[in-house]
């Protein structure tokens, strides 16, 4: 039987089930884009409930504690479940074909990265259903959070948990890929920008979380096993947690933003039609990012009082970050410069990056002063700047990225004037939305407020921010549409669907056949594909016969492991309650569960199966759909 | 395809070769372990002794960073080739949490 | 297929947890997993400083009240010769030896399991002779912490190690399972380097005050 005929109809359960087992990174990265876009729609609600909350004064639209809920759980979805497997889902589909690589170095942790995730983020959410949320805030500082009745922090912290293993295990997968998979010819310094930033934010993960692991673990003792770290009554300290919280939540927004400064490298090139300006130098500025990012956490924490010291060495260290981010600015700028620029929706994006980003950087660099820090403290100058920064840098990536990418995921191509629409309208609300909060901040209004009093400066801020934010949710659901309508057309634009691509991604038929690459190719400089074209060439040049194609099975466990972990946390959450006598067995079958499927994995030999050579040539002609 | 011996000109020399090259290595180890416990009853014995705390501290933290260093290099095979990127991650580890060490003992006061 | 091949000591390769491909990543990326860990153990070890003799009165035994340097010794003394015994089975590995690498790999599972029990019965004796509890204070739940997370690691590791030996004894070695038995050594020898720290920081810097 042929391997490949096999593998092309199939039923919806079959379908189902085939991405229930798939270790396709493929595939991975449309279940990341589906969950990640589902919980940003989530976190777009929580948001929208917010501006409803603050368009007016003395309002009750929701209670007081239902709203500290909301705003815990929009920067913890956003943050964890949505912008984290979004950039995953673009790093799966394009890095692997990036580098001329027919799979991820770890294909079944590639999987269980994704479960882990899934189910991490699926029991944060069920708190809602559940007796109510976390309610501490996104950064869930212990002297708040070890008070927080409820179950709402036990899910905080079990959700995160959980997902996070996950991340920290796509992270490795991420960075062998990188080291041991690249095609012939594909050195470090050919390495397309966005493979680059993958890799870097990939060794951020590997640093920054586990002292988020431990802290949490630490919360989950202190809240559901009786434990001391942060209780100030048995000798505890609750600064640790803040420490451990920030040591991961700094490189996190570096993990978050580079992949997009990736995207829009990619973008750049693409659309200007010219070689991205400063190669090099970007390389260097994204790994020195990186290197900085480890630098400066504390400068979350200057009102603590960590002492003038502290404060001086981590506000000069913050400010140093502003030197390779500009550079990166500068060689995006000169790469547009004098190109032959096509503005489709993907470039729209981009160019519109540039000045929002930079916005949040110079409030950055603000808030780097440490004396100026102690003012714009917990006010909304700071809410401004870190959505300028996520949402003008990160979110902004995510939506270029999507335009970018979505024929090479899908085969289709999202409709450009639907897109445009959504970009002016997301645009314009952005800037209406965040830009105005600076001044509410700079006129006090502190952040995480319930409500505020008529008549003190902040009624109209407050209504215009509301309006922006109806904006962008308008932008986000045409966007939607176009999604819809595409997915519905179904109309297949094939290979290179953007005429200009450069990287070896666009060098084979989209979307990609399951073993990526039929021959491997040989990458001759920078841009591969690019250099091929320059050539009169339309096809990268083979650096091998073609021959037998190794490929991994297919597997239930990943679902299985993550699913006992599951089972396991509410096990965990509830034996701290009185009278609940079936919770520790709970928690000893979900252990069970996960550690005999880690054992089945284990002793079963796996050697995954061949595609042969005939059924490759078989193949020839037909592209890659299946 | 499994078996490349870039090295092998005649199989069986390059067998007692690396045979030979085994054993010099097992050598190796053999020694850094008599070391390694001679740092370890040295480490006990300067706390048994009751020398004073100035002392003792920076002593047996340098010896058991020497001691580490001689398991990772011996023990672990980091001194061979194709260890770089191995070696690169683990320092970086080493640093981001020596970084995390000296904030605990250091600005955490209250 | 290339990974189950049969193999004599003459034919099997110089690096045989890095012959395959799957070797390969398999070796990075537990190395890449061990760097994860070094963060992890540190932030686990600037806790336990941070938070060292931090009882809520002085009923609570210290540092210096709890810690015998006789039973710490003998643990070290197992750990550190059940590293030196699994350095000796993957030198029986790289010699295509499978039977005498599961001899010392036995051995070494040995030693990991009188350590556990000396552990066990530690922490026994702080519970009940010195009413030193995970509960009872924050540096009793930073000692737990530190020292059993390390424990767990040990009974990971000997589960680990167990499993490779049943289920490859009748096998024999091949490619596809000499880069596991590597890495079960490889986080065999990584547990001993925690442990150097754990009896350096903890108890003989716990000892002097």
């Amino acid at each position: 039987m042929s391997t490949i005929a096999h593998t092309q109809k199939r039923g919806f359960a079959g379908t189902v089930w085939d991405y229930l087992t798939t270790v396709d990174h493929k595939k991975i990265a449309i279940l990341y884009l589906l969950a990640g876009g589902f919980f940003f729609l989530v976190g777009g609600i929580e948001a929208m409930m917010i501006r409803i909350q603050l368009a007016v004064p003395n309002n009750d639209f929701v209670s007081a504690g239902l709203f500290n809920e909301i705003i815990t759980m929009h920067g913890t979805t956003m943050i964890f479940l949505a912008a984290m497997p979004l950039l995953f889902a673009f790093m799966n589909a394009v890095m692997p074909l990036q580098i001329g690589a027919r799979d991820v170095a770890f294909p079944f942790i590639n999987a269980l990265g994704f479960w882990l995730f899934f189910f991490g983020g699926l029991f944060l959410n069920l708190s809602w259903f559940l007796g109510g949320a976390p309610d501490a805030g996104w950064t869930s500082y212990a002297s708040l959070s070890l008070a927080s009745e409820g179950h709402g922090i036990d899910f905080y912290a079990l959700g995160l948990q959980i997902s996070g293993f996950g991340t920290l295990m796509g992270g490795i997968n991420f960075l062998v890929t990188i080291i041991n998979m690249r095609a012939p010819g594909m050195t470090y310094m050919r390495m397309p920008l966005f493979t680059w930033t993958t890799f870097v934010a990939s060794a951020l993960i590997l640093f920054a979380f586990p002292p988020l692991t431990v802290g949490l673990f630490m919360l989950i003792f202190d809240r559901m096993f009786g434990s001391g770290f942060f209780d100030v009554a048995m000798g505890g300290n609750t600064i640790i947690w803040e420490h451990f919280f920030w040591i991961f939540g700094h490189p996190e927004v570096y993990i978050l933003v580079l992949p997009a400064f990736g995207i829009f490298s990619e973008i750049f090139p693409t659309f200007a039609r010219k070689r991205l300006f400063g190669y090099s130098s970007m390389v260097f500025a994204t790994v020195l990012i990186g290197f900085l990012g480890f630098m400066v956490w504390a400068h979350h924490m200057f009102t603590t009082g960590l002492g003038p010291i502290a404060n001086a060495i981590f506000a000069v260290a913050t400010m140093a970050i502003a030197v390779p981010t500009g550079i990166k600015i500068f060689n995006w700028i000169m790469t547009i410069w004098g190109g032959s620029i096509q503005f489709t929706v993907p470039m729209l994006y981009a160019v519109a990056f540039i000045p929002s980003f930079v916005m949040g950087g110079v409030t950055g660099v603000m808030q780097a002063a440490a004396p100026a820090d102690y003012q714009f403290h917990d006010t909304y100058f700071i809410v401004a700047h870190f959505h300028y920064v996520i949402v003008g840098g990160i979110v902004l990536g995510l939506l270029g990225g999507a335009h970018f990418y979505w024929p090479l995921m899908f085969g289709t191509m999202l409709s450009e004037k639907l897109g445009k629409i959504t970009f002016v309208l997301f645009l314009v609300g952005f800037h209406l939305t965040f830009f105005i909060q600076h001044f509410l901040g700079l006129m006090g209004m502190p952040r995480r407020v319930w409500t505020f009093l008529p008549g003190q400066g902040l009624d109209a801020g407050n209504l215009i921010s509301s309006i922006g934010a109806a904006f962008m949710a308008v932008g986000i659901i045409i966007m939607l549409v176009n999604v819809v309508i595409t997915q519905k057309k179904n109309i297949q634009v094939g290979r290179d669907p953007w005429k200009d691509g450069r990287t070896l991604e666009w060098s084979i038929p989209s979307p990609a056949p399951f073993y990526n690459f039929k021959q491997l190719p040989l990458v001759r400089g920078l841009d591969p594909f690019w250099i091929e074209k320059m050539e009169g060439k339309t096809e990268m040049t083979p650096a091998e016969p073609i021959g037998d194609i190794h490929m991994p099975n297919n597997s239930f466990t990943p679902f299985v492991i993550s699913l006992g972990l599951f089972i396991a946390a509410f096990g965990a959450m509830y034996q701290a309650d009185e009278g609940k006598g079936w919770a520790i067995p709970v928690l000893i079958i979900g252990m069970i569960v996960t550690f005999g499927a880690m054992l089945y994995r284990s002793i079963k030999d796996d050697h995954g199966y061949h595609i042969h050579k005939e059924d490759l040539l078989d193949d020839a002609g037909k592209g890659g759909t299946h | 395809m499994a078996n490349l011996q870039p090295n092998s000109g005649d199989p069986k020399v390059t067998y007692e070769y690396r045979r030979k090259k085994h054993a010099e290595e097992m050598r190796m180890q053999v020694i850094t372990f008599t070391m390694m416990i001679f740092f370890t009853v040295i480490a006990f014995a300067a706390v048994g002794a009751g020398f004073s705390k100035w002392f003792i501290v920076p002593f047996v933290l340098l010896l058991a960073i020497v001691q580490v260093i001689f398991q990772l290099y011996y023990f672990m095979h980091m001194s061979h080739k194709g260890h770089a990127e191995a070696q690169l991650f683990m320092y970086s580890g080493v640093l981001v949490g020596f970084l995390t060490v000296l904030t605990f003992v250091t600005i955490i006061w209250w | 297929m290339a990974a189950e091949q049969k193999f004599t000591p003459q034919t099997w390769p110089e690096s045989p947890e890095q012959a395959t491909l799957e070797g390969k990543n398999k070796f990075l990326g537990f190395w890449f997993f061990l760097g994860g860990e070094t963060v992890l153990f540190a932030s686990l070890f600037a806790t336990y400083l941070a938070l060292k003799d931090s009882v809520p009165s002085d009923t609570h035994a210290k540092a210096a009240d709890l810690f015998e340097l006789p039973l710490v010794f003998l643990m070290t003394m197992l750990l550190l010769t059940s590293s030196l015994t699994s350095v000796f089975a993957m030198y029986h590995m790289k010699n295509y030896n499978f039977k005498k690498m599961q001899q010392w790999l036995f051995i070494t599972v040995a030693l990991g399991l009188a350590f556990l029990g000396c552990e066990i019965y530690e922490f026994n004796h702080y519970y009940h002779e010195y009413e030193h509890k995970f509960t009872s204070s924050a540096f009793g739940s930073a000692f737990y912490t530190l020292v059993g997370f390390h424990g767990g690691h040990v009974v990971f590791g000997l589960s680990w190690i167990i499993a490779l030996m049943i289920r490859n004894a009748k096998r024999g070695l091949d490619l596809y399972n000499a880069p596991k038995f590597y890495l079960a050594s490889l986080y065999w020898h990584f547990i001993d380097v925690v442990w150097v720290f754990i009896f350096t920081v903890v108890y003989l810097m716990g000892m002097v005050g």
